[in-house]
């Protein structure tokens, strides 16, 4: 994988895979970051100002934590993590071992129905990834 | 590995403050985060104790402008200094582009710098990076204190300690009152860009 540099073509690609699947869906921000904490690219729905860089980092924080605990438990991983809120929350999803997917949602979108579309999102963008990069 | 987004002309460069606890890594932050706080679009995040001891890490992101059309972002990241926490620290060290190491002048201290600094270099052995190659700046912190009685380290023995095979630029400074904390960071993003576009060319 040619990581570190992705392609202006990949990234328009990326993009609209995360509107077609997440963005329309109702889901207010997805960012695709890697475990260093970069981000790749993020989408938001016009309305949402977070401050994604800060969080990039910290996710990436968060997901190397979650990963050492299931290393302690015995597990491979914990491939994917949700936190809920009042009115927010956030569902995070390995795309492979660099890449993380996340999305920020309200309460009026189930989590079967985001976590349905993010399956399909990861499979499309893992497609995305290896014809350019295979 | 920094991070180089062609859609956008976006570069983000990590740069890693390390060192050994209370050695003034988050001071060297707040203080470019107050002074250079018109380049900062957000707030600094820091992931403490209750005894304002650094957890995890803290995080403060800076615009650079740009180079040759591309806008280069800068994320410094610090490391818990606690010996405790090195699975922490190597978390945070996770594709680094550029470490300053903080070494506490302190006379007392003088061998948790070096204890350190060889810890450092075997954190990047794990991600298969060596302290000889990567952007390295070193930052002899605290020489203020001498002002105020406190036994420090001569500069000549701190560098002999820590930089007699290193080689690196290094500085003296004093992170509280700011002193040399810019140049320290000036020289260290000039470092890192040089070498990420010797990487790319």
């Amino acid at each position: 994988m040619n990581y570190g540099i992705v392609s202006q073509e990949q990234l328009e690609q990326i993009d609209t895979i995360l509107s077609s699947k997440l963005i329309k869906l109702g889901v207010d921000c997805v960012i695709i970051i890697d475990m260093a904490g970069n981000i790749i690219t993020a989408k938001d729905n016009g309305e949402s100002k977070y401050d994604v860089y800060s969080f990039a980092a910290l996710a990436a924080g968060n997901f190397a934590t979650v990963d050492a605990m299931a290393k302690l438990v015995g597990e491979a991983e914990f491939s994917l993590l949700f936190h809920k809120g009042q009115e927010s929350n956030i569902h995070f999803s390995k795309i492979d071992d660099e890449l993380l997917l996340i999305s920020m949602f309200g309460k009026d979108i189930s989590l079967g129905f985001l976590r349905l579309n993010v399956v399909e999102a990861i499979e499309q963008i893992r497609k995305v990834w290896d014809t350019n990069n295979g | 590995m920094s991070f180089i987004n062609l859609k956008e002309k976006v570069v983000q460069v990590k740069i890693v403050y390390y060192g050994p606890g209370r050695c003034g890594k988050t001071t060297n932050l707040e203080y470019v985060n107050r002074k250079f706080r018109d380049q900062i679009q957000s707030e600094m995040v820091s992931l403490k104790t209750h005894g304002d001891r650094t957890l995890f890490f803290d995080f403060l992101p800076f615009d650079m402008g740009q180079i040759k059309g591309y806008d280069i972002k800068i994320q410094l990241y610090t490391v818990p200094g606690q010996v405790k926490y090195n699975a922490t620290r190597k978390l945070v060290l996770k594709g680094v582009d550029g470490v300053v190491f903080v070494a506490d002048a302190m006379e007392k201290q003088r061998e948790k710098n070096i204890r350190s600094l060889n810890q450092l270099h075997e954190n990047l052995q794990a991600y298969k990076e060596s302290i000889f190659k990567l952007p390295l700046v070193i930052q002899y912190n605290k020489v203020d204190l001498k002002d105020h009685g406190v036994p420090i380290l001569p500069t000549a023995v701190l560098r002999k300690d820590l930089n007699s095979r290193l080689k690196v630029p290094d500085f003296e400074a004093s992170a509280i009152t700011g002193y040399n904390v810019a140049a320290t960071l000036k020289k260290i993003i000039s470092s890192t860009v040089v070498s990420i576009q010797k990487k790319l060319l």
